[in-house]
C-alpha cells in the first residue's frame, strides 16, 4: 500500500478540517471583544446580548479547532518523520513559540474569560477575551511563520545532512509571511462576517424577535464582511505577484499556463490535457495575466514548460508539475467566492446605511446560503497554496516523498486516516447541530444560561 | 551547563507540569461517572476544572513543540515509532476536550449520557497510554543505527510497560480524586474523599510493584547507583506521606504530595534517562542522546532567549488563573460547562 499517498490525504482532510474552524475563531474572536468593549463603554444592553450570543458561538466552534489542532502539532513527527529530521532545526522553532507565546495565552484566557463573568472586574474580563483574540491571531502568525517557511525557505544552510537555521530574524522577516499572515487575518474576518450575516438574515426570515439584537449584529457583521473581503482581495493581489517571483510554477499551475507568454494571457475558461500540457479548450483575456502578476501589459510570464525545463537542469530530473486541474480550480472558486463575498457585503453595507436591513429582501435570502462562501474560498486557497508547491514539501529544498515516516506501513495511515475521517465526520454532525441550536435560540435566552432543549 | 542538558532539563520540567496539570485533569475526567451520580453532581465535577483543562492540555503541546525544536530526531523518533499508540492519544483527547465544551449544550439525557462516556474514556486512554509510553522509554525499544524505530505495535505492549501505565493510571486517578475533595462540596466531596482512601492502597501497591520491576526491566537504578538520590527516594516517601494525610483527612496537602510524587517520579525517570533521551534496546550505542537528537547550537540559543522571557509570563498568568478560580464548587456556584 502506497503510505507516502495516504499520508498526504491524511494530512490533507486533517488540516483542511482544522481550517474549517481557525479562521472563524481568528475573526469571531475579534468582533465579540469589540461587541463587548462596545457594551464596557456604553453600558448598552443590546451589545451585552450580543456578546454572550455570539460568545457562545465562538465557544461551540473553537473547541472544535482547539481539539483538530493537537493532531497537527504531532502529525509531523507520525508521518513526516524525515521531514522533521531534515528541517526540525529551523521548523520546530515557529511550532514551539506558537504554543507558549500564543495557544497558552488563548486558552489560559478564554478559560478566564468563559468562568469570569460574575467572578472578574468588568474590565478585566474584557481584557481577557482581547488576549483570546490577540493570542489566536498570534498563533496564526507563528504557524504561517512556519509554512512560510515551507514556501520560501530562508535563513537556512545545509549543514549536517539537514537544514539548519543561521538566521532567525531572517525567519520571521521572510516577505512570504507578511503577505500570507494578512491574507490568514483579514480572511477570518470576512468568514467571522459572512457567518454573523448568514445567520441573522436567516433569524430575521424566520421573524426575528429581538429587532435591537438583529440591527446591531447586522451592522457590526456587515462592515467586518466588507473590510475583510477587500482587503484579501487586496493582500491576495501582491501575494500573487509576489508568488509569480519566487513560486511562478505555482501561478503557471494556477493559469493553466502550459508555455511562457508575452504578454500573457489570463484564462477565463480551460479544458487541459495535463498528459500533453496543453489546452483541450481555452477562453483567454490577452495580456491581462501580465497586468495582474507585474502591473503592465507587456511582462512575460514563465510557462509550466519552460518551468519543467528549468527546474530539470536545476535540480535534475523528475516531474516538476504540480496537479494542475485541481490548482486551477481552487484559485478560479477562492477569486469568485472572494469577489462575489465584496459584492455581498457592500450590497448588506447599503441597507445598512440605508436603515432597511429588516423587511423581506433577496439580500437576506441569499445571506445564509453565502455563509458558505468563506468557507469554500479559505478551503480552496490552501489547496492551492500546498498543492501548487508539490512535488516540493519545502520549496527547492526537500521533496515530499523524501520526507515521510518510512517506518510507519501503508496499512497503519490507512487506519488512522479512516478512524481520523469518520470521527471528524461525527464530530462534524454534533457541532453543526449546536451551532445552529444556538443561531436559533433568543439571544437574551443565551444571555441568561437558560436555552431551552427543542429537537 | 551545555544547552542541550538545559533543554533536556527544559522539556523535563514541561513535562512535569503536564503530568501533575493534566494529571488531575484526567483523573476528574475518569472519575466523572463513578463520583457523579446525577447530572447535576456531573457538572459539578466538570466545571471544577472548566476554567484550567484547556491551559493544562496546553502544557504537552509546548512539551511536544519544544521536543520538536530543540531535538528533532526525538519528536521524529518517537511520534513515528510509537504511531498507532499516538494515534489512539489524539483521538481520546479529541472526543475529551470536544465533550467538555459540547455536554451540557444540550438537555437531552441521551447526549449527555454520551458526552459523559466520551470524557471518562477520553480521560482513561491517554492516562493509561502516558505511562505506557513512558516505560518503553527509559525500557528501551527497538532503534536502529539510522534512529529508526523498527519495532512494531505489540512491542509497546510487554508486561513492563503495560504495569507502568496501570501505576500511572492509579496515580492520575487518585490525584483527581484528591482534587475533587479539594474542590467539591456536599456527597461529591465525601464520595471523593472515601475513593481517595480506598484508592491509596492500591496505587501504593501497584506503583511498588512498577518500581520493583524497574530494577529487572530498566537500567535506570544502574545508572542512578545505590542510593538512587533525593528524587527517587522523595517521590516514595511523598507517596507515602500523602497516604498518611489522606487517613488524616487532610486533603489539600495529600493533593501536594501526589503533585510531588508524580513531579519527583518524572524527574526521577529523566534523571535516569539523562544523557539518553529514548533508549535503543537493540545496541546502546543507537539510543538517541541529548547530543545525536539534538538541534543545532544556535537554534538552542534562539530558543533558550525565548524560553527564558515567556516560561515565566506563562508560569504567572496560568497561577493567576488558579488563584481567581480557587473556590469550591457548591450548589450556589454558576456552572458554565
Amino acid at each position: 500500500m502506497d503510505s507516502l499517498l495516504i499520508a498526504r490525504w491524511q494530512f490533507a482532510i486533517t488540516t483542511v478540517y482544522h481550517f474549517f474552524f481557525v479562521p472563524l475563531t481568528l475573526g469571531l474572536s475579534i468582533l465579540v471583544a469589540i461587541m463587548q468593549t462596545i457594551w464596557v463603554r456604553t453600558g448598552n444592553e443590546t451589545y451585552r446580548r450580543m456578546t454572550r450570543f455570539w460568545g457562545k458561538l465562538f465557544l461551540i466552534n473553537f473547541a472544535m479547532g482547539v481539539v483538530t489542532g493537537i493532531v497537527q502539532e504531532f502529525q509531523f513527527g507520525m508521518n513526516w518523520s524525515e521531514y522533521s529530521r531534515f528541517v526540525g532545526d529551523i521548523f520546530g522553532a515557529p511550532l514551539a513559540i506558537e504554543a507558549l507565546l500564543a495557544f497558552f495565552m488563548e486558552s489560559t484566557f478564554l478559560g478566564m474569560w468563559l468562568f469570569g463573568w460574575d467572578r472578574l472586574p468588568k474590565r478585566v474580563h474584557l481584557a481577557t477575551i482581547w488576549l483570546v483574540a490577540l493570542g489566536s491571531n498570534l498563533s496564526a502568525l507563528w504557524i504561517l511563520i512556519a509554512n512560510s517557511f515551507m514556501q520560501e525557505p530562508m535563513g537556512y544552510v545545509l549543514r549536517n545532512g539537514r537544514a539548519e537555521m543561521v538566521d532567525f530574524a531572517a525567519l520571521i522577516a521572510n516577505p512570504h509571511v507578511w503577505v500570507q499572515w494578512p491574507h490568514v487575518f483579514f480572511s477570518g474576518l470576512t468568514t467571522a462576517g459572512f457567518f454573523m450575516l448568514g445567520i441573522v438574515a436567516w433569524r430575521l426570515l424566520r421573524k426575528e424577535t429581538d429587532m435591537a439584537f438583529a440591527r446591531q449584529s447586522f451592522q457590526v457583521a456587515a462592515v467586518a464582511a466588507l473590510v475583510g473581503s477587500v482587503m484579501v482581495g487586496l493582500v491576495g493581489h501582491s501575494q500573487a505577484q509576489h508568488m509569480v517571483q519566487v513560486q511562478p510554477m505555482k501561478m503557471a499551475a494556477a493559469e493553466a499556463l502550459w508555455n511562457t507568454e508575452q504578454p500573457a494571457s489570463m484564462s477565463l475558461f480551460t479544458i487541459g490535457d495535463m498528459k500533453n500540457r496543453r489546452d483541450v479548450f481555452a477562453i483567454r483575456v490577452p495580456a491581462l495575466l501580465s497586468i495582474l502578476s507585474c502591473n503592465n501589459t507587456s511582462c512575460a510570464v514563465q510557462g509550466i514548460n519552460e518551468l519543467q525545463a528549468a527546474y530539470e537542469k536545476k535540480y535534475g530530473p523528475g516531474d516538476y508539475m504540480p496537479f494542475v486541474v485541481l490548482i486551477y480550480w481552487s484559485f478560479r472558486a477562492m477569486v469568485g467566492a472572494g469577489l462575489l463575498m465584496v459584492l455581498l457585503a457592500a450590497w448588506a453595507l447599503v441597507r445598512v446605511a440605508r436603515d432597511r436591513i429588516a423587511g423581506p429582501s433577496w439580500l437576506l435570502r441569499i445571506l445564509p446560503f453565502a455563509l458558505f462562501l468563506p468557507y469554500i474560498a479559505n478551503t480552496t486557497g490552501w489547496i492551492m497554496t500546498e498543492l501548487g508547491r508539490q512535488p516540493w514539501i519545502v520549496f527547492g529544498v526537500l521533496k515530499t516523498e523524501d520526507a515521510v515516516s518510512p517506518t510507519v506501513s501503508g496499512g497503519m495511515v490507512l487506519a488512522s486516516a479512516v478512524l481520523f475521517t469518520l470521527l471528524y465526520g461525527v464530530l462534524m454532525a454534533a457541532d453543526v447541530y449546536l451551532l445552529a441550536k444556538y443561531a436559533k435560540a433568543a439571544p437574551a435566552d443565551v444571555a441568561a444560561d437558560v436555552v431551552p432543549a427543542w429537537a | 551547563m551545555g544547552l542541550n542538558t538545559l533543554w533536556f532539563i527544559l522539556i523535563g520540567v514541561l513535562f512535569t507540569g503536564f503530568f501533575i496539570l493534566e494529571g488531575f485533569d484526567y483523573g476528574v475526567g475518569i472519575l466523572l461517572r463513578v463520583l457523579g451520580k446525577n447530572d447535576e453532581e456531573r457538572r459539578a465535577i466538570i466545571n471544577t476544572i472548566g476554567p484550567v483543562w484547556d491551559a493544562n492540555e496546553v502544557w504537552l503541546l509546548t512539551a511536544g513543540g519544544a521536543m520538536f525544536a530543540a531535538f528533532p530526531n526525538w519528536y521524529a523518533t518517537l511520534f513515528s515509532g510509537f504511531y498507532l499508540a499516538l494515534f489512539l492519544m489524539l483521538a481520546a483527547l479529541i472526543v475529551r476536550g470536544v465533550a467538555f465544551e459540547f455536554r451540557s449544550k444540550d438537555q437531552h439525557p441521551r447526549w449527555r449520557d454520551l458526552w459523559d462516556w466520551a470524557i471518562a474514556v477520553g480521560s482513561f486512554v491517554p492516562a493509561l497510554l502516558w505511562g505506557v509510553a513512558m516505560s518503553n522509554i527509559v525500557r528501551g525499544v527497538p532503534i536502529d543505527a539510522k534512529m529508526q524505530y523498527v519495532g512494531g505495535f505489540f512491542n509497546l505492549l510487554n508486561p513492563y510497560a503495560l504495569l507502568g501505565g496501570v501505576a500511572g493510571l492509579g496515580v492520575f486517578t487518585l490525584h483527581g480524586a484528591l482534587f475533587l475533595a479539594l474542590r467539591t462540596d456536599g456527597e461529591v466531596r465525601r464520595r471523593a474523599e472515601a475513593l481517595a482512601n480506598r484508592l491509596w492502597p492500591i496505587v501504593l501497591i501497584v506503583g511498588a510493584a512498577t518500581v520493583v520491576a524497574s530494577y529487572f526491566a530498566t537500567d535506570i537504578f544502574q545508572r542512578l547507583g545505590v542510593n538512587p538520590g533525593i528524587s527517587a527516594l522523595g517521590a516514595g516517601a511523598a507517596f507515602l506521606i500523602g497516604g498518611w494525610l489522606i487517613r488524616q483527612g487532610r486533603f489539600g496537602w495529600a493533593f501536594a504530595m501526589t503533585a510531588l510524587t508524580i513531579a519527583l517520579t518524572v524527574v526521577t525517570t529523566f534523571r535516569g534517562l539523562y544523557p539518553r533521551v529514548m533508549v535503543s534496546s537493540l545496541n546502546p550505542d543507537w539510543s538517541l542522546t541529548i547530543t545525536n537528537a539534538s538541534s543545532s547550537p544556535y537554534t538552542l540559543q534562539v530558543m533558550t532567549i525565548v524560553a527564558l522571557i515567556f516560561v515565566p509570563i506563562v508560569l504567572a498568568y496560568q497561577a493567576w488563573n488558579y488563584w481567581v478560580f480557587r473556590a469550591r464548587i457548591t450548589g450556589k456556584s454558576a456552572l458554565k460547562y
